[in-house]
């Protein structure tokens, strides 16, 4: 430990409003991208996944209706 | 060796391959970052010249070497994406571009508020602030040159273009800044120009760098999942993989 | 638009070299240019209004002006530059005329240096020319109003070549003015600090000669590779539109 006391810890001989800013911006700006990703990712996966329900329901319909007079012949897209 | 190439190019293996690292990069990260800024702020020495301010070195240096390589390697995207096509390298830097622009911005804030003890101004004209600050708007003219155009694929190209003016001008430009520098202002207090750095605060600095380098990665990796989701969306491994996991 | 405001292009007919296309480019744009010459007057009024605010917003005292004429008129003609690329590209691109410039067989990026060397010679050398004028209202001695004369000489080239290339990406967006500015004038702060270095130099009495040089190499540097990259991007930008 470099430090004596956790007073002297925070006030850092003078030094600690400096290093206690760069340290909480740092920190403040490294979780927010952290957790602003995940969000944008979770909510990119949302979507998708009520882009095919609403898919995969349309088209069970879809087949529902007009199985009777034809088949549905997957075509694969990629 | 060019199936492999080709392989990495496609966007689905990728997901497989980081959503199965991500978990590591995270805690990895994590782990060393914490390491490293503990070790430095409550255990290293202080330094003689700077006293306790030197401390901002451990997020100083590590942000501002990601600044750098970020961008970097977004110009080795470029050339990917401008010879090979590849759509993964497409995804890389329009993923990352925004982590550079934060990390560079991280980098000058701290130069900044580390200049007023030790310079006792906030701003000094110096040659590496100032290149940095240049840095800062290169990664701004890239993420408003993507956001302009609507077209994935030419915005992808044109980007490419412009990440690859910028990184044959950065080393003009960091020479030029050198030289002005010395021009306008014949001796400033020089950071670098210590006594090379003891053991106990070189080694919590390594680890703090390596962290935040695990931590782009992980970045990097849910931002380019999140990319990949948004553009292929259509396709059927898309949405297999969506049904998959809502089972 | 008819036809007589923008002379198209000959017809190309079989083995048209590659130099009198540019040849032809080159003409062609310095014709349209004089049929429109309010764009070409902008430009400099721009320029000398630039120039004007400074001794009007900082200090008219002899001695600023003195020590900072060379970087007042450099940031000032960098600009009005900036101001004038918009217009490299856009007319062409509204008409159509640079869908043919691209299709044409000749080499692109050799018929967009053509243009540009175009654009530098009714933007970029008018305000050489201007520059005396100025520099003797902002109370430059002789010697230095020269260099800065031949710096800008250099300079204003590699700025329209630098320049060119943002105006390709930017092609057809719209707000494409600002976007220029913002691409472009990072990548124009080497060719600024060595243009009022130089003056600042030859007003110490050192000598200019190895800075001329410098940014000579610059020149060199832009004309080699700045009209492929203007080319790619153009490229990209029809392919968008």
């Amino acid at each position: 430990m470099a430090f004596d006391s956790f007073s002297a810890f925070i006030a850092m001989e003078g030094h600690g409003p400096y290093v206690w800013v760069c340290y909480a911006v740092f920190a403040v700006l490294l979780a927010g991208l952290m957790i602003w990703s995940v969000k944008r990712n979770q909510s990119a996966l949302e979507d998708c996944q009520r882009r095919h329900d609403t898919e995969s329901r349309a088209s069970a319909k879809a087949t529902g209706k007009a199985a009777a007079s034809f088949t549905r012949v997957e075509i694969p897209q990629d | 060796m060019w199936q492999w190439f080709h392989k990495l190019g496609s966007p689905k293996w990728f997901f497989g391959i980081a959503t199965r690292f991500m978990p590591w990069l995270l805690a990895g990260g994590l782990l060393l970052l914490a390491a490293g800024l503990v070790w430095g702020l409550a255990f290293a020495p202080k330094d003689y010249l700077q006293g306790n301010s030197y401390r901002i070195i451990f997020i100083h240096v590590p942000s501002a070497f990601l600044a750098q390589s970020i961008y970097i390697s977004m110009a080795v995207a470029a050339v990917v994406t401008l010879v090979w096509r590849m759509k993964l390298a497409d995804v890389f830097v329009k993923a990352i571009a925004p982590v550079g622009l934060i990390f560079t911005f991280l980098s000058l804030f701290t130069g900044a508020v580390w200049g007023k003890p030790t310079w006792g101004t906030w701003w000094v004209w110096d040659a590496r602030l100032t290149s940095m600050l240049i840095l800062l708007f290169l990664y701004g003219g890239v993420i408003a040159l993507d956001r302009a155009i609507n077209d994935e694929k030419s915005a992808a190209r044109a980007v490419a273009v412009l990440v690859l003016v910028g990184v044959v001008n950065i080393p003009i430009i960091k020479y030029s800044v050198d030289w002005w520098n010395t021009l306008h202002q014949p001796a400033t207090f020089k950071l670098t120009e210590k006594p090379s750095m003891p053991m106990e605060m070189w080694v919590p600095l390594l680890l703090s760098v390596l962290g935040l380098y695990l931590l782009f990665g992980w970045l990097a990796c849910i931002r380019m999942k999140t990319e990949i989701l948004i553009r292929e969306q259509r396709t059927r491994w898309v949405k297999d993989m969506v049904l998959a996991g809502r089972k | 638009m008819n036809s007589s405001a923008h002379p198209l292009i000959k017809p190309v007919e079989q083995g048209v070299g590659p130099l009198s296309a540019m040849v032809a480019v080159f003409a062609r744009d310095v014709r349209v240019a004089f049929r429109q010459r309010q764009d070409l007057l902008n430009p400099l009024l721009f320029f000398v209004m630039v120039v004007t605010l400074f001794p009007l917003g900082v200090s008219p005292e002899i001695g600023f002006l003195k020590q900072s004429g060379a970087g007042i008129l450099w940031v000032a003609a960098l600009l009005s530059v900036l101001l004038s690329l918009d217009h490299l590209f856009r007319h062409d691109f509204d008409d159509g005329t640079l869908e043919q410039l691209v299709l044409q067989p000749q080499p692109l990026f050799l018929l967009i240096l053509a243009k540009t060397l175009a654009h530098w010679m009714l933007t970029g050398l008018p305000l050489v020319v201007l520059t005396p004028v100025l520099g003797v209202m902002v109370h430059l001695d002789g010697n230095s109003v020269a260099i800065l004369c031949l710096t800008l000489l250099i300079g204003t080239p590699v700025l329209s070549l630098i320049g060119s290339i943002g105006a390709a990406l930017t092609l057809g967006l719209r707000s494409a003015g600002v976007l220029l500015s913002l691409l472009i004038i990072p990548l124009y702060i080497p060719v600024l600090i060595f243009g009022t270095g130089t003056v600042a130099a030859a007003a110490e009495g050192a000598p200019v000669a190895g800075y001329l040089a410098l940014m000579g190499a610059f020149l060199v540097l832009a004309l080699t590779l700045a009209p492929f990259a203007s080319a790619a991007a153009l490229r990209i930008s029809m392919s968008n539109s």
